[in-house]
């Protein structure tokens, strides 16, 4: 299947990670403790690892700090993000990567953090709302989202917010309505921010977010 | 106490509508209570109000800095849930939660056994644990025995003569009906003599909320007694009341209630609910801080619903267009308990023959909320389609028969202009061959409010210019930090960048429910007249400094003047301040007679809908809305823009579909329950008829519900129009829309 660069990829797990056997099913194994039968063959397979159902320590690397957590290795991106690292920008809303409300970067890719276990995100990248920008220094993407007032509850906005600066990473300032639509055909707003958003986002893109 | 001002008050924009409608600008004459500012006239030139000034704590929401309930994590933290009954009805025989408590981590358990549950999702047991694993699997753990018993989940079945009864003993059944209007003969005269008559029938599905923070809170008690809570909800002020602090054990003046940030309400967060006064349990119990939020599923079923509908109308009208009466039966469930479940459809044009009778219908569900606009998309939807099927049947334009029905003066330009920037037209005129037919469609808004006592803002100024404005009430995404830091910019002539607003913190004074649209209006003026408070007492200070009387000090914008060209900034001014701090109060007084009445809207809608799927879009909207003065233009417009997206998605997608045997939700997560998504968003224009209002010293009146009453119905008007047959059940899936076309003459 040809890719279209233009479609954001799967969130949390991508195909081909399944079939690596990195994605949450293989981790999900890894939590009953069961060995794999067969190991999957794949081109570059994972060694698979045994980890719980203790707490186990993983490094994280997370808006370019090292930080080592001690969780259990059910415990999600989400939770590790929110609780053991006080990064609260991420918001838990359907826990089920329905909403986008917990969109954070996976190596510069969007992922829904409530559906990444934090022993996944062991050794990758982790960029949260907060690393993009902070008050004082926003990002681009952040900026417009504030002069556009592309924000209401604004309970959705750090997820938004992630969604956009990707679709402006990847597509820079030729960035089309129909790109933003559907790297954010994810993100649920309730409070109808999103004619705002989209004004936002060809806003951050032309000014080369 | 008063004096009285005459000013001018009426539409302030845009020009050219002014130019066109001189009537909508009149002088009037109000009492000005002592205290108060005098209300700005309409041609006032103001440097902040009425300007896009951008939300003040938009940096910190567009960087996760900003805290919402869900995100306070006191040290310690604790955590707890609660377990939903799967049944409608039944009695819970016994809970055993030894397992429960047997997991690790577990630190209390609640449960209720012998309850009577009456709808599905409700509490039965709850749990508090160390961390929300813990807390998930004692949830799982605990073994409840349920003897279910007959439930009725939809209106029509709860209705049925034999349907099990809500109330057991209640003779009426599930039906509260109020006594039958006794002008029923005349209006059956005045029908009868009518040369035209439509009759239809409408429904209406229940909708959630689907705020997406969840309901719940973070309670702790404090070892001096005192206790905080963290609540996500519109009433920050009274959230501690009655059941909640009698559960925390500390009394409720001890409270402080905490809502900085808020994650959505739309009528659904007002007091404390029962999950709230478990989480209270929990905390004086373990002595923990306790954070209880419901998890999404939940937050579906108990999170708050609009009441369904089946209205049953008829219309009488003339040849050319003009109302003679109405009649009309609804029915509604607002769940478990009667309340808020009639439909507001008679509310805006003049019909002078009216028998309505509304009724409400119990049914074994969660409890009904009042969801934005309470009543009225519901009404409006059945209302505005049975005006247009009177239009078609007379072969007029629908735009037209309204406009000669309406008797509201700034609705009449907004019709205009709102059928102006639409091209309405044009798209009337439209004719499609193919399968997919485009439609346009139009339908009226009304609201009430412009704010109301008792409330009072507290104002601080220290010697560094920096100005603190402060009320318990909340900001619940509207942008109220913002207008009232401009408002109070604009009365001491500052940017709006040197006041910071501190809102949803019980410390200051209690400040109104975020509901009926009414915070910003009762808010604003009050802050205004505390501006005005510090301005004198600055004015005092400086004529103490300069040693003239105080009546000779004037403040211009921005700064002071007195005798023998003597001068101060406001900065200058508050230096005098020293060590000390100005603290005045402004007071929210009683509203004047604003000459407009009710706020009005409109909004235009055109739809494509694919005849082979049945799937509608819709292309476009024009939402034309006046919220008295617009005190923001760039948070209205979000806010207008919420309101129209919302009523697309409660036109389109959401229902909350209930099995009808097991009476549970069959779609409690958010892709089955779906809501407006990005990749569903029409191009939505925003036309605002600023409008003083007259009613209060800013001119101001509610936005946030006007703006989702219009848009389900004029979305259904363009479907009928675009296929010839009423959709008339709401949301208008495909499959009903197939339906329809199945039963359309060809
Ligand atoms: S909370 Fe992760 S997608 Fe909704
Ligand atoms: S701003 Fe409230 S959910 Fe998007």
């Amino acid at each position: 299947m040809a890719e279209d660069p233009s479609v954001p990829p799967a969130r949390g797990i991508t195909r081909r990670a399944l079939f690596q056997g990195a994605g949450a099913a293989a981790a999900a194994r890894a939590l009953l403790g069961a060995t794999p039968a067969g190991a999957e063959e794949g081109p570059a397979a994972t060694p698979w690892r045994t980890q719980g159902p203790g707490a186990v320590d993983v490094a994280l690397r997370v808006n370019g700090a090292e930080r080592t957590l001690r969780v259990e290795p059910r415990v999600t991106l989400l939770e590790a993000l929110r609780l053991d690292l006080d990064l609260t920008g991420a918001k838990p809303v359907c826990d089920r990567s329905q909403c986008g409300a917990c969109t954070v970067w996976l190596d510069g890719r969007t992922v829904h953090a409530c559906s990444v276990l934090a022993v996944e995100a062991e050794g990758r990248e982790v960029t949260t709302v907060e690393g993009l920008g902070q008050p004082g220094r926003l990002h681009p993407v952040q900026r417009a989202f504030v002069e556009e007032d592309a924000l209401q509850c604004g309970f959705c906005t750090p997820g938004l917010v992630m969604s956009v600066a990707w679709a402006v990473a990847q597509h820079g300032p030729g960035l089309s309505e129909a790109q933003v639509r559907r790297a954010c055909a994810g993100n649920l707003c309730r409070c109808g921010t999103y004619p705002h958003v989209l004004k936002a986002a060809l806003k951050a893109a032309g000014q080369g977010g | 106490m008063s004096r009285e001002v005459t000013y001018r008050v009426g539409l302030i924009g845009p020009e050219d509508l002014v130019a066109r409608h001189p009537a909508l600008r009149r002088e009037i004459t109000v009492q000005v209570h002592d205290l108060d500012a005098d209300p700005w006239p309409v041609d006032a030139a103001l440097r902040w109000v009425g300007r896009e000034v951008p939300r003040v704590d938009g940096e910190a929401k567009v960087t996760g800095a900003a805290r919402y309930t869900y995100d306070v994590h006191p040290h310690g933290l604790a955590f707890a849930g609660v377990l939903g009954s799967p049944h409608a009805h039944a009695r819970v025989v016994a809970v055993d939660d030894a397992a429960a408590r047997a997991v690790p981590g577990v630190l209390a358990v609640r449960t209720f056994a012998g309850r009577r549950v009456t709808y599905a999702g409700q509490i039965v047991a709850a749990v508090c644990a160390e961390n929300p694993r813990a807390l998930d699997d004692a949830l799982a753990a605990l073994r409840v025995e349920f003897e279910p018993l007959p439930a009725a989940v939809t209106t029509e079945d709860a209705l049925a003569p034999d349907a099990p009864r809500v109330e057991p003993g209640r003779t009426e059944g599930n039906l509260h009906a109020p006594p039958e209007p006794g002008n029923r003969a005349a209006v059956d005269e005045a029908f009868a003599a009518a040369p035209v008559r439509v009759a239809a029938e409408y429904r209406t599905s229940v909708q959630t909320h689907s705020c997406l923070e969840p309901h719940g809170c973070v309670a702790q008690v404090h070892p001096d007694g005192t206790a905080t809570v963290w609540a996500s909800t519109q009433a920050t002020s009274f959230f501690a009341r009655g059941r909640f602090s009698r559960e925390l054990g500390v009394p409720e003046a001890r409270v402080r209630t905490l809502t900085e940030h808020m994650g959505g309400g739309f009528g659904s967060k007002f007091g404390a609910l029962e999950w709230d006064v478990i989480a209270a349990g929990f905390a004086r119990e373990t002595g923990r801080p306790v954070q209880l939020m419901l998890p999404r599923r939940l937050e579906h079923l108990l999170g708050g619903n609009r009441p369904d509908s089946i209205q049953r109308l008829e219309l009488a009208g003339t040849a050319d267009g003009v109302f003679l009466g109405l009649k009309g039966e609804t029915f509604g469930t607002a769940g478990n308990g009667p309340g808020g479940a009639g439909a507001a459809n008679h509310s805006v044009y003049r019909i002078p023959a009216l028998w309505m009778r509304q009724s409400e219908v119990a049914t074994f569900t969660a409890r009904g909320a009042a969801f934005r606009a309470p009543r009225h998309p519901q009404g409006f939807f059945a209302l505005e389609s049975l005006i247009d099927l009177y239009a078609a049947r007379l072969g007029a334009d629908p735009l037209e028969v309204r406009r000669r029905n309406d008797p509201h003066p700034v609705r009449q330009a907004q019709w205009e202009l709102g059928a102006e920037r639409f091209g309405w037209a044009a798209a009337r005129a439209r004719r499609d061959a193919g399968p997919l037919r485009r439609g346009a469609g139009c339908a009226a808004a009304r609201w009430l409010n412009a704010g109301r006592p008792p409330w009072q803002v507290d104002l601080t100024v220290r010697a560094d210019a920096g100005v603190l404005v402060a009320n318990a009430a909340q900001d619940i995404g509207t942008g109220m930090k913002t207008v009232l830091a401009a408002v109070v910019a604009e009365e001491l002539g500052i940017e709006p960048g040197r006041v910071q607003v501190r809102l949803g913190d019980t410390r200051d004074p209690a400040g109104p429910g975020s509901g009926g649209s009414t915070t910003t209006a009762s808010l604003a003026p009050a802050a205004r007249e505390a501006a005005l408070r510090a301005r004198e007492a600055l004015a005092a200070r400086l004529a103490e400094h300069w040693g003239v009387p105080a009546a000779e000090v004037r403040s211009p914008a921005g700064g002071f003047e007195g005798p023998e060209g003597r001068r101060a900034s406001f900065a200058e001014a508050c230096r005098l301040i020293g060590d000390e701090e100005v603290r005045v109060q402004g007071t929210r007084r009683p509203n004047w007679a604003g000459p407009f009445g009710e706020t009005a809207g409109c909004q235009f809608a055109e739809v494509e809908v694919d005849t082979e799927t049945g799937v509608v879009r819709v292309l476009r909207v024009v939402a034309v809305h006046d919220a008295g003065r617009v005190l923001n233009p760039l948070t209205a417009r979000s806010q207008v823009n919420g309101g129209v997206l919302q009523g697309i998605s409660y036109a389109l997608y959401e229902e909350k579909r209930l099995d009808r045997a097991l009476g549970d939700m069959v779609n409690p997560t958010l892709d089955t329950y779906r809501i407006l998504g990005l990749a569903d968003c029409p191009r939505v224009e925003v036309l605002l008829t600023s409008l003083e209002a007259g009613f209060n010293n800013c001119g101001a009146m509610g936005l946030g519900e006007p703006a989702t009453v219009p848009t389900a119905a004029a979305v259904a008007n363009a479907v009928f129009h675009a296929l010839g047959v009423q959709v008339r059940e709401l949301p208008m899936t495909p499959a009903r829309v197939l339906a329809a076309l199945e039963e359309a003459p060809r």
